[in-house]
């Protein structure tokens, strides 16, 4: 009898998560194999045809090929943006936890500052300009990795704490301090969370639409996000290029997700909790 | 090396003298330089922290981002007589409360129902988790077509259950909190996370006494779940709550602030005054967000704060 009762509570769980969580994917994958016709509906009948290979090349094509120029800017951001993030916050993180005083107390300030300030937009634009990096993708590089900064030592800060000092001490009798103690013993024991903050950094740069928008305006710089929003006005009537486009920019975030799910959580668990 | 080792401090013992400690905290500091924090601050004070502070010199002028005139509090004046500033103000507020309230109760029983013994466990937990993944554009548009008013799946299924939906975001009465519900509809996968994490370092033997003393599934989640799991509770309210102060692409994406001025944040207010080309106008918006969040936050995270070292 609870067995019973277990199993449907099961099924009425599945039933609701897939309804509300999954039914919103499906339509988008639907919808950009219709053809235009039909997509119009957009509704969950199967595809009359597959206009697969073409729904593709047109929006692969569409405006001089803006989508693959804007594939190529966000990868080079997110990879350059996240390893500069990665080594930073793990190095800046390691001495806030082992060295307590006011500069740590100075840091802890910061970084919270940095989880809570929005970051003014205009000025930022006029100070990029004044260093020459507005427009440009090291601008956009740099103004990721300071926005990113204060989430990455957060999930570092906690990890560092979970290191033993005894293995710095054992280090330092074998001559290893500073630089080489943190690359040659800390770093590579932060793996798991390093592995977090990769993957959490990089979606979220990768899915970034607000920075792009203001920093890096132009055809030229677009990024993938950017792109997006602006197929939504061009392609008002033709639903498959516009969920088309949404399904080949939603790939690279879901792939990492395919792969690191566990992953994700794991590093969650050593670091997002605070206590 | 050169430096005598008294060898590592272990177990209790005599208190190390004086010398010895200026000794060890010599050694220490040499261990751990404070050169690491120098690119980590060098970006930060550049990019972030140079900017804010500007963003206070800015907010009092008329500036073309080349020039600038000094114009005192005109900005803050005109930015409050607006009509729709108060609108924005509002709307943000509603905003923040709405979706930070929903992500803490709906990813408290998320992560309570994904810890406990399901077979889907593992499926569901991914499916919840999911949507955070997905670009907030990405989220907008594919909702926006889902809310449309005749021909919006949303609307087709409520008219199977004989209720007659509305144009859901073209209606100033719904428009904002249709927003605030595909947002909680994308974040509530990582409050879960976060609440599974929780959860899952509860030591088991607390759930193990409430077993022996006879009490139920209700007693358990009152008296052990709820109380401990208070750390998640505090990161899911103060990322969430900041997080919706700011937000501001997902209501771009999805209304443009629209119908009218309706759904206007603040955050989309800065944006479209920087579009106008009013810099300094949209950089007081600036400030006004900056005091806002900040006037919220840091007493939530001192009150907050309190209450986990009473918890």
């Amino acid at each position: 009898m609870t067995a019973l009762r277990r199993l449907s509570g099961e099924v009425v769980a599945l039933v609701l998560a897939t309804a509300i969580f999954l039914v919103p994917f499906g339509l988008m994958l639907l919808t950009a194999v219709k053809d235009p016709e039909q997509a119009i509906d957009l509704d969950f009948a199967w595809p009359t045809s597959w206009p697969v290979v073409e729904n593709f090349m047109a929006v692969i094509e569409a405006r001089d090929y803006v989508l693959l120029r804007a594939y190529v800017n966000s990868t080079i951001i997110t990879v350059a943006s996240v390893a500069l993030l990665v080594v930073f916050a793990a190095m800046a993180s390691f001495v806030l936890q082992r060295r307590p005083g006011k500069v740590a107390k100075l840091a802890d300030f910061l970084v919270l500052s940095g989880l809570i300030i929005p970051p003014a937009v205009v000025p930022t634009i006029w100070l990029l300009q004044a260093l020459g990096l507005f427009k440009t993708l090291p601008g956009m590089i740099l103004a990721e990795v300071a926005f990113n900064l204060s989430f990455a030592m957060l999930l570092f800060r906690a990890f560092v704490a979970a290191i033993p000092r005894e293995l710095d001490e054992a280090a330092q009798i074998d001559g290893c301090s500073g630089m080489r103690l943190f690359f040659r013993v800390i770093f590579p024991l932060l793996r798991p969370v390093t592995i977090t903050v990769i993957l959490v950094s990089s979606v979220n740069i990768f899915n970034d639409f607000v920075n792009p928008l203001y920093l890096l305006p132009g055809d030229e710089n677009a990024t993938v996000q950017v792109t997006l929003y602006n197929f939504q006005s061009q392609y008002n009537t033709q639903w498959n290029l516009l969920f088309m486009d949404i399904v080949l920019i939603t790939i690279p975030p879901l792939v990492l997700f395919v792969f690191f799910n566990r992953k994700i959580v794991a590093g969650m668990t050593a670091g997002a909790i605070k206590g | 090396m050169t430096t005598q080792d008294t060898g590592p401090r272990m177990g209790p013992g005599p208190a190390p003298g004086r010398a010895h400690a200026r000794a060890s905290r010599r050694r220490r500091d040499a261990a751990y330089p404070y050169a690491l924090y120098l690119p980590a601050a060098v970006v930060f004070l550049v990019i972030f922290l140079v900017p804010t502070a500007m963003a206070f010199y800015f907010a009092l002028t008329r500036w073309t981002l080349f020039d600038s005139e000094f114009v005192g509090l005109q900005n803050f004046r005109d930015f409050l007589a607006e009509q729709n500033l108060r609108i924005g103000f509002q709307n943000t507020i509603i905003y923040a409360v709405v979706t930070s309230g929903l992500k803490v109760v709906l990813g408290l029983l998320l992560g309570v129902l994904l810890t406990g013994r399901l077979r889907l466990r593992g499926f569901l937990r991914s499916v919840v988790f999911f949507p955070t993944l997905v670009s907030t554009v990405a989220v907008g548009i594919t909702f926006a077509m889902l809310l449309k008013p005749q021909t919006g799946l949303v609307n087709q299924a409520l008219a199977l259950v004989g209720v007659d939906g509305r144009d859901w975001l073209g209606d100033a009465a719904t428009a904002l909190l249709s927003v605030a519900l595909v947002d909680v509809w994308k974040g509530v996968g990582l409050a879960t996370v976060i609440y599974i994490a929780g959860i899952m370092t509860i030591p088991r033997e607390y759930y193990q006494a409430v077993a022996v003393d006879g009490g139920g599934a209700w007693h358990r989640f009152r008296h052990v779940t709820l109380p401990l799991s208070w750390p998640a509770t505090y990161s899911v309210i103060i990322l969430s709550f900041v997080g919706g102060l700011r937000s501001f692409d997902l209501i771009w994406t999805m209304t443009r602030g629209g119908p009218g001025f309706t759904s206007d944040t603040i955050a989309s207010i800065i944006y479209k005054q920087y579009q106008a080309g009013f810099f300094g106008l949209s950089t007081a918006g600036n400030v006004i967000l900056f005091i806002v969040v900040t006037a919220i936050a840091v007493p939530l995270n001192y009150f907050l704060g309190k209450r986990q070292v009473t918890a």
